[in-house]
């Protein structure tokens, strides 16, 4: 299956956009668009960051042991940088990582201190306002030593821009003993680009949780985030709930290298296709023995005009490995439909309620707050026919 | 007679394979009515006519509930009505906690859902995945449960006591009383309609009337006991030998 093009250089530079200062000039209705993904008041955070197309606008922390500030900064402060920038994903990897090298336009430094553990989440927002700009981003999260962090990153457009790309870097470390929950609900728009390049490493005993939800309709995504799980008893999970629609190419992976003893991965993904091209990869490499991997893609086809490829990989160096795939694509079964039915809801609802059933994935180590947020989002999906 | 269910001549295919030859019955309000059949003869088919899956196709004939001809509804439209069915093999849905499916079934008709599932031992069923894992037990009384909720005037039952074990065939016996107001005296507003290949549940719950049922016809209707009796004594075989077709 071809990848679906997009040319970096047919967009313009989001950094010629008219400057927002503050979260008070956009609209109500896109206050409440992101009000919906998370930024919303009355849900504690520890600290929050929002930028909207090259500009950082918001960028505040509230509990001692973190920091979070625009790369920009971090650049110029934050001495040990060159340790963390560029050094999981590489400049030269394609033209998108190349277009963000050659033209930064911002995002965010986010880091906890050795040991310290935040109760509420750090809340992300990546906000394109304008039209036919490139939105070009490099993230950076550091965890250090027994530290831990949940990190919402809600990117969404604003409701009525005709198109533009999101190209992110993002670079995770997690030290020793440290964990990363990363969930990333995303509202993108119908004739928005997305091209994610994430590499993530984890050291010993070090947890990384991903959870990838996109319920609405985006024009193309192609990500294939790489986790490197380097310490003996490191982990790793990537879930993606994933819906795509007619005139949509989705294409998304996770890849798990699992180079020391005792590593662990799991990379959940599960599918509504309404049409278009839904591609769902994953692909986990044993470097050590005594790993275990398991991969799991189930895609639920509710029409024929559409396309789902589940393309699971595993590759192991070694014997005394445990990696298992299992995959599944499938319409939805008529006696389930026809059960509900007969318990009083018409044919959407029930295909609705059956839909979100499917999504509702119990994701282990998400936090409450975090699996709220995810299934208020499955609510305000309105899926079904 | 006030009937809540006629089924007048009921002819009824599925994938043109002809199942139901001119079924007729009625059942008045407040009455349950049993019938017999082995597997395959057209009972399951029956129940699923007329709750109104569309595999049914019906050829010939009429359902009318409360005096409106629903031949033609869909599923939800007679659930909508009171027609409420619990399902011999109901299948999972992923995702979908029986907590869910319960606050559909009540919509806004006020019945207290925790309470009624704490009364026949089901709490702790509430937050699992509907029928994922259920044993057969767990099965029918999640099914009987749902049906409580829903709270419909006609009950269609299939095979209630199947894959039931015997710590549990009382307390189902238990919910399908008060599902059919066994525990109200006259006047019931609840009707049913039981299948049963075995006819042991009527050891649990009485029956108005009962029949029996072979290659998709009606050949007897009359005491539930005594046709039950007959069937535990001479088999079906017995029936097809000793009954001639009844005239209605």
């Amino acid at each position: 299956m071809a990848e679906k093009k997009v040319d970096p250089k047919a967009f313009k530079s989001a950094k010629e956009t008219r400057v927002v200062e503050d979260l008070s000039q956009l609209s109500p209705e896109e206050r409440e668009r992101l009000k919906l993904l998370g930024l919303d008041e009355n849900i504690p955070h520890e600290g929050e960051f929002v930028q909207v197309d090259a500009k950082p606008i918001l960028c505040r922390k509230k509990v001692e042991g973190l920091e979070v500030m625009p790369i920009t900064q971090a650049l110029k402060t934050f001495d040990k940088i060159g340790d963390y920038l560029w050094k999981v994903v590489s400049p030269e990897k394609d033209e998108f990582t190349r277009a963000v090298a050659e033209d930064l336009d911002d995002g965010y430094f986010i880091r906890v201190l050795p040991g310290y553990k935040l109760v509420y989440p750090v809340q992300t927002c990546l906000y394109i306002k304008s039209d036919k700009i490139s939105q070009k981003v490099h993230n950076i999260v550091i965890v250090e030593e027994g530290a831990e962090l949940n990190l919402i990153t809600s990117c969404s457009v604003h409701p009525h821009i005709n198109s533009a790309l999101h190209i992110g870097i993002s670079e995770f470390y997690i030290k020793k003993g440290g964990k990363l929950t990363f969930t990333m609900v995303h509202m993108w728009g119908e004739k928005i680009a997305v091209r994610p390049r994430t590499g993530i490493i984890v050291e010993e005993g070090g947890t990384y949780i991903s959870t990838y939800v996109s319920l609405f309709p985006v024009n193309t995504i192609q990500t294939s985030p790489v986790c490197r799980l380097v310490g003996e008893d490191a982990k790793a999970s990537f879930v993606s709930i994933i819906v795509n629609y007619p005139d949509s190419h989705l294409d998304i992976g996770g890849e798990v290298h699992l180079e020391a003893e005792n590593t662990r991965t799991e990379i959940i993904s599960r599918n509504v296709v309404y049409g278009g091209i839904n591609i769902a990869r994953g692909k986990i490499v044993a470097k050590a023995p005594k790993v275990k991997g398991h991969l799991e893609c189930q895609g639920l086809m509710l029409s024929d005009e559409g396309l789902m490829m589940a393309i699971p990989e595993l590759d192991s160096y070694y014997s005394d490995v445990e990696l298992t795939h299992e995959a599944a694509v499938g319409k939805i079964a008529r006696e389930e439909v026809e059960y509900l039915m007969a318990r009083g809801l018409n044919e959407q609802e029930a295909t609705s309620l059956i839909v979100k059933g499917f999504l509702s994935v119990k994701i282990d180590g998400l936090s409450p707050e975090l699996q709220k947020q995810i299934d208020k989002t499955l609510e305000l999906a309105k899926l079904g026919f | 007679m006030n009937y809540l269910l006629e089924i007048k001549d009921l002819w009824v295919e599925i994938e043109g394979k002809e199942i139901l030859k001119g079924i007729s019955l009625s059942i008045p309000v407040g009455e349950t009515h049993i019938i017999f059949g082995r597997n395959g003869s057209g009972k399951t088919s029956l129940l699923m006519t007329i709750m109104g899956f569309p595999a049914y196709r019906v050829k010939h004939g009429h359902i009318i509930f409360k005096g409106e001809d629903i031949t033609h509804l869909p599923p939800y439209e007679r659930a909508k009505r009171g027609i409420g069915i619990m399902f011999q093999r109901p299948p999972t849905i992923k995702g979908v906690k029986l907590r869910e499916i319960l606050k559909l079934c009540a919509k806004e008709n006020g019945i207290k859902i925790e309470e009624l599932a704490r009364t026949f031992q089901f709490s702790s069923f509430l937050d699992r995945e509907v029928n994922k894992g259920f044993s057969g037990g767990e099965l029918k009384k999640s099914e009987l449960l749902q049906l409580l909720v829903q709270d419909p005037d006609l009950v269609l039952l299939d095979e209630p006591e199947s894959g039931v074990d015997l710590e549990n065939i009382h307390l189902i016996g238990e919910m399908i009383k008060k599902l059919l107001q066994k525990d109200v005296h006259r006047p019931r507003k609840k009707s049913g309609l039981i299948i049963t290949h075995t006819g042991f549940i009527l050891k649990y719950v009485t029956a108005d009337l009962g029949y029996v049922i072979m290659n998709g016809e009606i050949y007897c209707k009359g005491n539930p006991l005594e046709i039950f009796e007959g069937i535990q004594k001479f088999g079906y075989e017995g029936c097809q030998q000793c009954l001639k077709r009844c005239e209605f």
